[in-house]
């Protein structure tokens, strides 16, 4: 074979390839992503739902900080800051060329409005509390914002993070719920409700543009429908896949690749702590070692979570592990329960929200309780009913819920809350926490309330829930855990 | 139409066209089945069916699990037991609730026919029953919550103007008899009237309409499980057991192979029971065959 030739062969390879290429190698632009429940709008700052971060939280909308897929925070719109030495004045350097999708300059006052907008009286937002301590709001330049604190708080950069915090323009904050307007590196473009929610890649976005050129959301709430759209390819993932069950089966096809990561959902037996005899610490421990949380974490979970045995999320840096504390002994759980002054046992209620976690780990707790003589009575409840019986109207002697907020052990600080859990000291820990910036303290007194609660036995502490989803093998650069409730498409692409 | 006299001979001529009804006897049987399956959980079934076994979970069937164990490693076969007198006993107050009221305010009807009681009382029941029955149970069970109490109570109003209806159809026809109008001449009141007379009259009526409203109740109550507003766990009920399965089905088919089976065969029973009993009551019926 000449050398002459063999250019020629090499040539004419090359030609061929190149021909292919655009067909064999373009890569999907555009991803269907399957999600249990529709968002009942989609302005994050103005409704508690989670779903509708799941929507919009860095797709559409961004803050000054923004969660990253490990939980760190990062800068967002803000590319740094600086903090005064009392804690008390935060500087924030806004990013410059970053516009709103309809065209308009993100600046200092847009930054202004949207902080200030949280703490106004009329406001809706769902976590008021956290923005609390911010006093004031001062434009410096365009691209420079002075956020005043009454007193330092130490959580300040990762509460600015959470969806709720997102920066939003005056002019178009009344459509925000059926139209939102941000500055994401996706648009928002339709939303058929009952169905789907469609986003486009934001041409004009300031950093590095989405990898998707269209996004869309579908909703769909029946699990086994669920199943069947991953099964036939309709949606590209589905995130958190509803039934556990099914994830083993996905698992074994090579078309999918399933996700078990964390997420901030402590999953907790909720206890009514008014509600005699629930009232007694002592019977309160007594259930706590009467729960086999790996018999609750097999039967309902299908072995998807952690336990836990205080309110904290264990992949957190500050977390203690106190499981052993609250062991499962069922003799033991007898003998607190003969002490406490029921040797026979007691009756009281089980009010169950539908997620499978509470309806199937509500059977196998109810049948844990009876082996020590506590019988429940277990009541289903649609989650409208469960609000207002158990939530609202604290009607309740046990119940289970998933709390996934992260970083919410300050709720045991409110005595108004459904479990009225009344510390002093416990309060205390948290105020101050919630004055503390240094990274040394804060973990001591983080752990020092973890300690706490898991002593009183506040409620029985079951497990830390999975994020588990299911997406397309092919698919990269989804979020594994869940620092926040959020589908971050920002990053994500189609492998060649 | 049913207006015999039910004498000895004519008794076993009753028993004879029973044991001639290849219907009535198939669903008899079915229906004796699920019956006597109801009456032994109370004494005895296989497993404790609130002793979850998380490791046994999801067992196919088996020698030692007959129609293997479900997402908490319970019986199945137990469980279909208890969820067989859960649903018998659901609708057989429901359907007891049904004749003790309805039957009564139909007669009554009848006996004030052409009254303004009598339009009251049928229009009130017109009421009741134009009311999707499913949507009045889900609004029961919305307002005093779910329970297997509320479920019957739901099931058995809806049960009410189907006996008062009945019974008032065939009354009204029987007060037209020479009988009736010999008791009226001897002085005899309404309602003496109606509870000697009428009443055993129309009683095969009634127990033909039973057996269907109970076969429906049954129905009822599993629908009513299934979306959760009926019997609460840890009471095993079939209707529940197929919600629960649901997701499931993929992987362990015979989680809802075997509620739905029982649901199928005792309601196919007790339909079989009740068409077979008509054809046996209805004399016209029978000879025309």
């Amino acid at each position: 074979m000449t050398s002459a030739f063999k250019a020629l062969a090499f040539a004419g390879a090359l030609a061929v390839s190149t021909a292919l290429s655009p067909a064999a190698f373009a890569a999907k632009t555009d991803i269907t992503v399957g999600a249990q429940l529709e968002p009942p709008n989609l302005d994050p700052t103005s409704g508690a739902a989670g779903a509708i971060d799941t929507v919009t939280y860095s797709n559409i909308f961004e803050g000054l900080t923004r969660f990253g897929p490990d939980g760190s925070i990062n800068p967002g719109l803000a590319e740094s800051w600086s903090i005064s030495d009392d804690g008390k004045v935060y500087t924030f350097n806004l990013r410059k060329g970053v516009k709103f999708h309809d065209g308009t300059d993100m600046t200092a006052d847009d930054v202004k409005f949207s902080l200030e907008r949280i703490g106004a009286e009329e406001s809706t937002n769902a976590q008021k509390a956290l923005y609390a301590d911010i006093e004031s709001v001062e434009v410096v330049d365009p691209h420079t914002v002075k956020v005043m604190l009454s007193k330092p708080n130490g959580s300040m950069l990762f509460n600015l993070a959470w969806g709720d915090a997102v920066i939003v323009a005056p002019e178009t904050i009344a459509n925000n719920a059926t139209n939102p307007v941000g500055t994401g590196a996706f648009v928002f473009k339709d939303w058929v409700q009952g169905d789907r929610v469609e986003l486009e890649r934001n041409a004009d976005y300031w950093g590095e543009p989405a990898k998707l050129e269209k996004v869309t959301f579908k909703f769909i709430s029946d699990p086994n429908a669920a199943f069947a759209a991953v099964m036939a390819g309709d949606v590209d993932a589905f995130m958190p896949f509803p039934a556990p069950e099914n994830l083993p089966q996905f698992a074994a096809d090579p078309r999918f690749r399933v996700i078990a990561g964390s997420t901030e959902g402590e999953t907790i037996l909720s206890t009514n702590n008014k509600m005699p005899p629930l009232d007694n610490p002592k019977v309160r421990e007594a259930i706590a070692h009467a729960i086999d949380r790996q018999a609750i974490i097999d039967g309902a979970m299908f072995g998807y979570g952690t336990p836990i045995g205080t309110h904290f999320a264990p992949h957190h840096p500050s977390y203690l592990d106190l499981t052993a504390q609250s062991n499962y002994d069922p003799e033991k759980a007898k003998a607190l329960l003969a002490e406490a002054g029921h040797p026979d046992g007691f009756k009281t209620t089980l009010k169950l929200p539908p997620p499978s976690y509470a309806r199937r780990g509500g059977e196998i707790i109810a049948s844990q309780l009876r082996d020590i003589g506590i019988e429940t009575e277990i009541s289903n409840l649609e989650w409208a009913q469960w609000l207002e019986q158990v939530f609202k109207g604290k009607d309740y002697g046990l119940t289970i819920v998933s709390h996934t907020e992260p970083f919410d052990i300050g709720i045991y600080a409110r005595p108004d809350y459904y479990f009225q859990y009344d510390n002093p000291e416990f309060q205390k820990i948290i105020e101050d926490l919630n004055n503390t910036a240094d990274p040394e303290e804060r973990d001591r007194l983080v752990k020092q309330a973890q300690k706490k609660i898991a002593d009183d036995y506040v409620n029985g502490y079951l497990f830390q829930l999975a994020n588990t989803g299911v997406v397309n093998a092919k698919l990269q650069g989804v979020w594994e855990n869940a620092p926040t409730q959020a589908a971050d498409m920002t990053a994500v692409y189609w492998e060649d | 139409m049913t207006d015999m006299n039910v004498e000895p001979s004519l008794r076993m001529g009753v028993v004879l066209a029973a044991l001639r009804t290849p219907s009535f006897m198939i669903g008899l049987v079915l229906t004796l089945v699920f019956l006597f399956a109801a009456l032994l959980s109370f004494v005895w079934t296989p497993y404790d069916v609130t002793q979850l076994e998380i490791a046994n979970k999801l067992k196919t069937p088996s020698a030692t699990h007959w129609f293997g164990t479900d997402a908490f490693g319970r019986d199945i076969f137990s469980m279909v037991m208890i969820g067989a007198r859960v649903s018998i006993a659901v609708a057989l107050i429901a359907v007891g609730i049904g004749i003790v009221i309805g039957v009564p305010l139909g007669l009554l009807a009848a006996a004030r026919h052409g009254t303004l009681l009598d339009e009251i009382v049928m229009r009130a029941n017109d009421l009741v029953f134009a009311f999707p029955a499913l949507l009045m149970a889900i609004m029961i069970t919305a307002v005093f919550g779910p329970s297997a109490v509320n479920a019957i109570i739901a099931i058995g109003i809806f049960n009410i103007p189907v006996f008062a209806r009945l019974s008032r159809g065939a009354a009204l026809s029987l007060w037209q008899r020479d009988y009736v109008l010999a008791a009226r001449v001897a002085g005899k009141g309404r309602t003496l009237i109606s509870a000697e007379h009428i009443l055993p009259n129309i009683t095969n009526l009634l127990i033909v309409q039973g057996t269907i409203q109970f076969s429906l109740g049954i129905l009822a109550e599993a629908g009513l499980a299934y979306v959760g507003l009926g019997t609460q766990p840890p009471l095993p009920s079939w209707g529940r057991m197929l919600s629960e399965a649901q997701t499931m089905i993929y992987i362990a088919p015979h989680l809802a192979i075997f509620p739905g089976l029982a649901i199928v065969f005792t309601v196919l029973g007790l339909n079989l029971m009740g068409d077979g009993l008509r054809d046996i009551f209805d004399p016209k019926l029978r000879r025309a065959r």
